[in-house]
């Protein structure tokens, strides 16, 4: 039986759970007229949770159900970020959802529920609650990307991203029953994270354990989008309404991330010797290819989907030294690839018109002429990711190259660098068509005039200045959820 | 505010190229007075810098140091010696003149270029007064961002190309500096330059961090063979581009050697400065070569900056030589003591040299030395200046160039006459290509009519041109105060490079 105990410990997902049923019933029943009026309650929605997030937090480490879902430093750090990530998109994707007639309760409930399944996995405690909690963002997501169902490209994407999502998810499912079956072995079979993460000592089947490890990782792999199981990422991010790309390139990651650590350092911690060589190997794989094959792209979306990848290269870089300084790096690098990821795709957002989607690199030409601003805050964006101080990414890199380097692989930290070189081009590419370039004939490049969208990417881009010339307490906030 | 003098320092042109942007394209002239004002001030603040900074006392003066990072232990931390002193000072003078002299040239988008010339000029500040290697590493990446914008937006037809080699040749060579660094700190545990530079290192770390330092700096600087970038740069770069690239941002490299390489990596850096040597010998003769044949004034004079910083590493690295090999400190004193020299007097004179270009080019729109000749004709003054800077820059005595390429001639002689005899080429190539250079540009009948067409300079740009002049005679006729400032901290250099540190 639950107590009041666990409930109030998962008072903030409850919450979210009643208010996105609720935000669907009243869409149901609302005049199409009102209709606007969805788009501040789910932002008002998202704050409250961030609120009830925070306000709730426990001074130590909290467990519910049994030790089903955990309430911790990293949860909570990862929530607050996922939510915020959320609100940010809410308010950037108004007008682009209003341009194209998408505004309505479908947008807002799935991307809440798509929140929950984050939060479900970041402060899952058992697998079953890993798999839940991935599922649910899993399908939410889905749905999202075919949001704008009459068009040519999100169908398709959507059925891409769900049969490879599928197959990801089996192959996670399929590990779990042989790490589940293992640990049977010499034991007494369990599913929770902190009983397993002995399970080398006692288990009679290792060869079992490991192969149910590695399947594990490919399901991680997928999630995170690192190379090989990146294939879905340039065609989703590419396919998917932007609004939607720019959520799974954000909140999704820190959802990722969270899932790596639990299922890595919470349930398989022993056997770190073994998934520390599996993930640099992943690490490595994915530098090299988000970055060569970015090189080539001219639609921004799928510029930005090898970034991505790269991006997860350099968070695994942080995982793979697999100690709590290397997690605070890549958790660190997360919620930087999150506030990035949504100011670039927030210029995207704030660039696109009715009839006009600002995806191709060239869209940009001579934006520093039409709109000087946002070119400002997209040449941020860029800098940013590409890793040049004083902006924030470059700090990101610097720290999970030192946990890299820490955790005597220096090698994985040079391959890293010799990276970020490659990568350098095509961020500056961008910034070239922004600023050295004239504007093409008749280019009717306009930012939106939407005020809120304005501001939020304002902040949300200048923010990247102002963490690279003050990052202490992010990453002080960062290194005590893991106990440093 | 003595106490925050470099923090001031710093910020000044950072914050203040924010009013310039804000100002507008719809109101240049604004932004134009603005952004001198920024300049001006800055200036004024460095020349108390002169006044508070007391060349007798301890080496490292005016320390700021903040905590910046708690839980990396690393900290904003500022300080300056009497090198630092002198290349902020001169650092400050170039900005106003690159302001004035970019006048009513940039004509699209004057307050964004005014504000990327601030902008870059306080993160050179910072360069130069930087003890933490973090800080430091920031700041030295930081520099990237504007110079690219200002070479990419202003900058001549093959602009994107040479931006972009520029932007990803330096980017390339600092990262591994980045390892380095972030090596050093897993064994300290702080990127405090004083504290790094007493931490014993084994000879093989020693070697692995002096090369990842060296492809830094080495390009920065630039040495043979990784200066190709520095040709394109300079001529597609706008004229005050040019003007501090070549008069500011490569002392940048030199100044790391001093900062980063001669403290921390002592050992390597003797053991392996005969590399330096021979690649300072090679730019001094063979990139004068290089410069003879060029038909571009700007590439010209930009190649003629590679063989010209050559002097500087020689000067530093052979001083290695004579304290490692010959214990002789006096004469390792001397060759510093040229380096830093020279280190400023490019800074004027190739600055100067940029700047007579700039002018003949907003008149005729061409580079070529071929579509010159006769000038002196049209304009006696500019011609008068010209004279003035290629006599500086072929080392004259009496102007600022003879003074600290001879001082590093005179070391090197001592520790050894073959590598003095290849350094005193340069005399002979420089007469050469400066003065072929001229005669080209300024002599002779005029063949090309628009040539007659050309007005003599005006107030604005005499100004300029007068100021440089003034900088380099009073160099040359006068060196003293200069030696005097960078004395102690160049006997305190030298004295670091005798401690073993295995």
């Amino acid at each position: 039986m639950p107590t009041l105990n666990d409930i109030l410990i998962l008072l903030p997902e409850f919450y979210l759970v009643a208010a996105a049923c609720l935000l669907l019933l009243l869409d149901a029943f609302m005049k199409p007229a009102q209709r606007p009026l969805l788009h501040w309650l789910s932002i008002a929605v998202v704050l409250v949770a961030i609120y009830l997030v925070i306000a709730g937090q426990p001074t130590e480490a909290r467990s519910a159900f049994g030790g089903m879902f955990l309430r911790d430093g990293v949860a909570e750090t990862l929530k607050v970020f996922a939510l915020a990530t959320t609100a940010l998109v809410f308010v950037y994707a108004r007008p682009y959802l209003i341009d194209r007639k998408l505004l309505g309760g479908e947008f807002y409930t799935l991307m809440l529920f798509a929140v929950i399944g984050i939060m479900l996995l970041v402060s899952a405690g058992n697998l079953v609650t890993i798999y839940l909690g991935l599922e649910l963002l899993s399908l939410s997501s889905y749905a999202l990307v075919a949001l704008n169902r009459d068009a040519k490209l999100p169908p398709e994407a959507a059925i891409k991203y769900f049969v490879l999502g599928a197959l990801a998810s089996g192959m996670l499912l399929y590990g779990m029953s042989m790490v589940y079956g293992a640990s049977g072995m010499g034991g007494t079979p369990t599913l929770d994270l902190a009983q397993l993460h002995n399970v080398m000592s006692y288990t009679t089947a290792p060869t079992l354990l490991l192969f149910g490890l590695i399947f594990m990782i490919v399901g991680i792999g997928f999630k995170l989008g690192a190379a090989p199981f990146h294939m879905w990422i340039p065609d989703v991010y590419q396919g998917a309404p932007t609004p939607v790309t720019t959520f799974i390139a954000s909140g999704s990651k820190l959802a990722a991330f969270g899932m790596a650590w639990r299922l890595l350092d919470g349930g398989m911690g022993d056997l770190s010797q073994h998934w520390q060589l599996m993930l640099a190997v992943l690490a490595v794989l994915s530098l090299a290819i988000g970055n060569l094959v970015a090189i080539v792209q001219t639609n921004l979306k799928r510029m930005l989907a090898y970034s991505t990848i790269s991006h997860m290269g350099y968070l695994l870089l942080g995982l793979a030294a697999a100690g709590p300084e290397g997690y605070a790096a890549a958790m660190f690098y997360a919620i930087c690839y999150a506030l990035m990821g949504v100011a670039a795709f927030g210029v995207m957002l704030a660039m696109s018109r009715a009839g006009f989607e600002c995806e191709e690199i060239a869209d940009l030409k001579g934006l520093n002429q039409k709109s000087p601003w946002m070119a400002f805050l997209m040449l941020l964006a860029m800098f940013s990711l590409a890793g040049v101080p004083p902006l924030f990414g470059f700090w990101a890199k610097v720290l999970v190259l030192e946990a890299a380097i820490h955790a005597d692989m220096l090698w994985l930290a040079i391959v890293g660098v010799v990276f970020a070189i490659i990568g350098l081009y095509y961020y500056l590419h961008v910034v070239k068509v922004m600023y050295f370039d004239k504007p093409a004939e008749g280019s009717q490049l306009q930012a939106q005039a939407d005020k809120p969208l304005r501001v939020v990417l304002s902040i949300n881009a200048l923010s990247l200045l102002a963490l690279g010339l003050y990052w202490g307490p992010l990453l002080g906030w960062c290194r005590r959820a893991f106990g440093l | 505010m003595f106490n925050h003098l470099l923090s001031l320092l710093i910020w000044l042109p950072v914050i203040g190229a924010i009013p310039v942007l804000l100002a507008g394209s719809a109101r240049p002239n604004l932004a134009r007075w603005l952004s001198l004002l920024v300049a001006v001030l800055t200036f004024v603040v460095s020349l108390f810098l002169l006044v508070q900074y007391d060349p007798a006392g301890n080496a490292m003066q005016l320390v700021e140091s903040h905590l910046w990072i708690a839980s990396w232990g690393v900290h904003y931390g500022l300080a300056v010696d009497g090198i630092s002193v002198a290349l902020i000072v001169m650092t400050t003078f170039v900005g106003i003149l690159v302001i004035v002299g970019a006048w009513e040239v940039i004509q699209d988008k004057p307050h964004q270029y005014m504000a990327a010339m601030l902008m870059l000029e306080g993160l050179l500040i910072g360069v130069f007064c930087a003890t933490d290697a973090l800080l430091f590493y920031a700041l030295f990446e930081a520099i990237l961002i504007p110079m690219f914008i200002l070479i990419g937006i202003w900058g001549g037809p093959r602009r994107v190309y040479a931006t972009l080699k520029f932007f990803i040749y330096t980017f390339f060579g600092s990262v591994f500096m980045l390892i380095a660094l972030l090596y050093l700190y897993q064994k300290a545990h702080t990127f405090d330059l004083a504290t790094l530079a007493a931490l014993p290192l084994t000879f093989r770390e020693q070697a692995w961090i002096f090369f990842a330092f060296l492809i830094a700096f080495a390009i920065k600087v630039p040495m043979v063979p990784v200066h190709t970038w520095l040709p394109d740069a300079h001529v597609e770069a706008p004229t005050g581009g040019s003007v501090v690239l070549a008069a500011v941002m490569l002392k940048v490299g030199t100044y790391g050697m001093l900062r980063f390489i001669l403290p921390i990596v002592p050992d390597a850096g003797a053991h392996f400065a005969w590399i330096i040597i021979v690649l300072s010998l090679v730019a001094v003769v063979y990139i004068g070569y290089v410069a003879l044949v060029q038909e571009d004034m700007k590439k010209l004079v930009a190649y003629s900056s590679v063989a010209h910083m050559g002097f500087v590493t020689l000067g530093i690295f052979i001083a290695f030589a004579l304290v490692r090999e010959q214990g002789n400190t006096d004469m390792a004193l001397v060759g510093m003591q040229g380096a830093m020299i020279q280190m400023i007097s490019h800074g004027f004179v190739s600055g100067a040299m940029f700047t007579c270009i700039g002018v003949m080019y907003d008149r005729l729109h061409t580079r070529a030395i071929k579509d010159y000749g006769g000038v002196i004709n049209v304009m006696p003054w500019f011609g008068f200046f010209y004279v003035l800077f290629a006599m500086a820059n072929c080392g004259l005595p009496g102007t600022s160039g003879f003074v600290g390429e001879f001082m590093v001639i005179l070391a090197s002689f001592s520790a050894n006459p073959w590598i003095a005899l290849f350094a005193a080429f340069t005399l002979i190539i420089g007469a050469g290509y400066t003065l072929w250079l001229v005669k080209r540009v300024l002599w002779g009948e005029i063949t090309n009519p628009h040539v007659a067409e050309m007005e003599e300079i005006s107030g604005r740009e005499t100004f300029v041109l007068a100021s440089f002049a003034a900088a380099v005679l009073a160099l040359g006729i006068w060196p003293q105060p200069l030696v005097h400032l960078m004395d102690g901290s160049v006997a305190q250099l030298v004295q670091q490079l005798a401690i073993h540190k295995i």
